[in-house]
């Protein structure tokens, strides 16, 4: 099976650092409505989308959010519970396929509804793991300490990340305008610092891929998926080298990472960005998260899917030809997806 | 439709109220270690797994594919979770069959469970947004007034549903991974059991079960290297609707006929009771069988009924449905779908045991969820299509 399939279209909502009254269906309804209009496609051959009920604190968080998609006449849908960027991937899986040639992909969370830090404890092996009750910015501190122990790299190098991140960030009108970083903060979790974590985030973001003619026809330079892979690391902190990321790498190597203009990386702490340009052999002259990424808005659910979007908006604007986007889940970068695209060959 | 994909293993656990033997991890791997043993494979064959469940709150372990990574062998490996409500089983083999499908792996294991014994079902199903009113009843409170609604509109008589509940478990009997397995089950035993949610009666109702169910799915090259006979899968389609909308009809759901409509057509189906040997078709609550018998095209509407009273269903009938004992046999809820395509493909390859239907040679595997909205299905054969 060979098809070539694009990204297409890419929207999402100005993401807000609190609770901004709305429903995860009201955040979703404006933001479906622009994308149809944008494509001037009312139906889609396959929707998929990811989210998480525990944001909600209750089950089937996708079933409301159909009521935004408009799914009547019945259509042909699946849903990930996990970052939208796995529904992209299913999506990709579909239409190299299904006898279709459009695909709708959609991922939403607000991450203010609770307390994500500690949530996300509730993602541990629940045997071993959940009931010490390490939370989330913890673990990624322990990380966080082995990757400086390890690369040599100091705390400086980290706040240099999220300054750069949040300058980017003030350029992008969908994401929160946070304040250079002070130095002078004290510790959250050593040694992480508050802006070495990315911001409590509400948002959604949507996604249109098509296959073959029908990208040409819906997109001037679509965005072509040329490497779509994505692997998975022991789950236990203690069974692998937290210093590095070989699942990253191994998906990086099958997507065909080398070589990008532009990356976006799913790196909500900085020294995850530190660990996956390693991974994924980043150097000096590829732009990361020139949007702010997810230390400027991390609209958890969607946040991987706003990578591989910001990645081909730059396909779309034709500002660079070959760009990364990168998605993760689970601890400490345990699950990583690379996205590779470009333009016309 | 793709590539061909074919089904070279499977595997269940036995379903039980509660598996305290076992971890989770422990569960899934009973029923992965049966799957590769039947396809004559090791973890360290397998490109990618797919796993899927029904709502985490259930066991109160949030996306669990990080935690089952290791268990499930996916370290270094592509994993990923699916999640849309009771249908999750079927659409979770769906999701695998299409990697196969697209070319992307040659040998993908999918799974699917529950451990409803961790935590309360019903809770997890009850709990509600900030925005929204908890209707504080649970799957049966929630389908009862569709039940009767379908009694209605059909003019029913009101011992169909005990037929069903019977013939099931009947079924079941013949089935030794089966949860409920009752000697001398009988329409007065039925009958003689507390009325739940008007008018279905506790043994008109599935079970809370423990339970896995895997299976090995293959391109042809991989599957010629299979050795037992495989199944083939002759189509796959999802729907979904929204929940609660005016018009929208709960009791035969649109989003069901045109599932059903579409994975036909890929099979080259035109008279499902004809066509097809034998059907395993999610019916949590007795009288869904007549309803989906409708829905599903096996009769015009307001005849299902009838069906099931003429014994067309049972196992010595011209079409056997749920020949396993069925959801109201074995309901580890998000394995439920899964444990119907499985069993389907069960029957295709001739390996169902004391519950085979003799040559069997195609089959129908069907979920539905959510509030009848969400729906997965597919057919298998015998022969590559």
């Amino acid at each position: 099976m060979s098809r070539e399939i694009a990204v297409v279209s890419f929207v999402q909502t100005e993401h807000t650092g609190a609770d901004a009254g709305l429903s995860e269906t009201e955040m979703l309804a404006p933001l479906i409505t622009e994308i149809k209009e944008r494509t001037g496609q009312k139906r889609f051959g396959f929707t998929c989308s990811g989210s998480n009920d525990y944001l909600a604190g209750a089950p089937f968080s996708f079933v409301s959010a159909l009521d935004a998609v408009g799914a009547w006449p019945p259509i042909s849908e699946s849903h990930v519970e996990m970052d939208a960027a796995w529904a992209l991937y299913e999506a990709w899986v579909k239409l190299l396929h299904g006898e279709i040639d459009t695909a709708l992909v959609y991922g939403f969370g607000k991450s203010s509804q609770g307390v994500q830090r500690e949530i996300a404890t509730a993602q541990l092996d629940p045997y071993h793991l959940a009931p010490l009750g390490v939370d989330q910015v913890s673990l990624a501190a322990l990380q966080a300490r082995a990757y400086l122990d390890r690369a040599g790299v100091k705390e400086d190098d980290l706040r240099a990340v999220a300054a750069r991140s949040r300058a980017a960030g003030h350029d992008n009108p969908y994401a929160l305008h946070l304040d250079e970083p002070d130095a002078g903060e004290e510790y959250d979790v050593a040694p992480l610092r508050p802006y070495d974590i990315a911001p409590i985030t509400d948002g959604a973001a949507a996604i249109v891929l098509a296959a073959g003619d029908k990208a040409r026809e819906l997109c001037e330079r679509p965005a072509w998926i040329r490497g779509i892979d994505h692997r998975s690391d022991p789950h236990s902190p203690g069974a692998r080298d937290l210093s590095r990321s070989e699942s990253a790498r191994i998906a990086g190597e099958k997507a065909g990472a080398a070589g990008v203009e532009v990356a976006e990386l799913h790196a909500a702490f900085t020294h995850e960005e530190l660990i996956l340009r390693e991974a994924l052999g980043i150097g000096e002259a590829t732009a990361v998260n020139p949007s702010g990424g997810p230390l400027s808005a991390n609209p958890v659910m969607a946040t991987g899917l706003i990578r591989i979007g910001e990645a081909a908006a730059r396909i779309h604007d034709g500002t660079a030809t070959r760009v990364l986007g990168h998605a993760t889940a689970g601890p400490c970068l345990q699950q990583n997806l690379v996205c590779v695209l470009s333009g016309e060959k | 439709m793709g590539n061909a994909c074919a089904i070279v293993g499977v595997g269940q656990t036995a379903y039980k109220t509660k598996r305290l033997d076992v971890s989770m991890a422990g569960l899934l791997r009973e029923a992965a270690r049966r799957a590769l043993d039947d396809a004559g494979l090791t973890w360290k064959d397998i490109d990618a797994v797919v796993i899927g469940k029904a709502p985490d709150l259930f066991e109160g372990v949030m996306m669990p594919e990080a935690y089952l990574a290791d268990a499930l062998g996916a370290a270094g490996k592509p994993i990923m979770r699916v999640h849309t409500a009771g249908s999750v089983g079927g659409s979770t083999a769906i999701v695998a069959a299409s990697l196969v499908q697209g070319g992307v792996h040659d040998r993908v294991l999918t799974i699917a469970w529950e451990k409803q014994s961790e935590s309360n079902a019903t809770w997890g199903l009850t709990v509600s947004g900030p925005f929204t009113t908890s209707l504080v009843v649970g799957a049966g409170g929630y389908f009862a007034p569709h039940i009767r609604a379908y009694m209605r509109r059909s003019g029913a008589p009101d011992h169909i549903g005990t037929l069903v509940a019977v013939k099931d478990r009947q079924n079941a009997i013949k089935n030794p991974y089966a949860h409920l397995r009752i000697p001398g089950i009988s329409r007065e035993m039925v009958e003689s059991t507390p009325m739940l949610w008007e008018p279905i009666r506790y043994l008109e109702t599935c079970p809370s079960s423990d339970g896995a169910c895997a299976m090995v799915l293959a391109s042809e090259d991989a599957a010629k290297k299979a050795p037992n006979k495989p199944a083939w899968v002759h189509g796959t389609a999802m729907r979904s609707e929204p929940i609660f909308f005016a018009g929208r009809d709960t009791v035969n759901p649109q989003g069901g006929k045109d599932a059903a409509a579409d994975v036909y057509r890929q099979a080259g189906i035109a008279d499902p009771r004809r066509e097809l040997d034998v059907a395993e078709v999610y019916v949590p609550f007795s009288w869904y069988e007549p309803m989906w018998l409708e829905n599903l095209g096996f009769c015009g509407e307001g005849e299902g009924w009838k069906l099931t009273e003429s014994g067309a269903t049972a196992m010595d009938g011209d079409i056997p449905w749920n020949a396993s004992g069925g959801v109201l046999s074995s309901n580890p809820i998000g394995a439920s779908g899964m444990i119907r395509f499985a069993e389907a493909a069960l029957q295709v390859r001739g390996l169902a045991g004391d519950h085979q239907v003799d040559g069997a040679r195609r089959a129908l595997g069907h979920a539905y969820g959510g509030g009848a909205q969400f729906f997965a299905m597919w057919v298998v054969g015998s022969d590559k299509p």
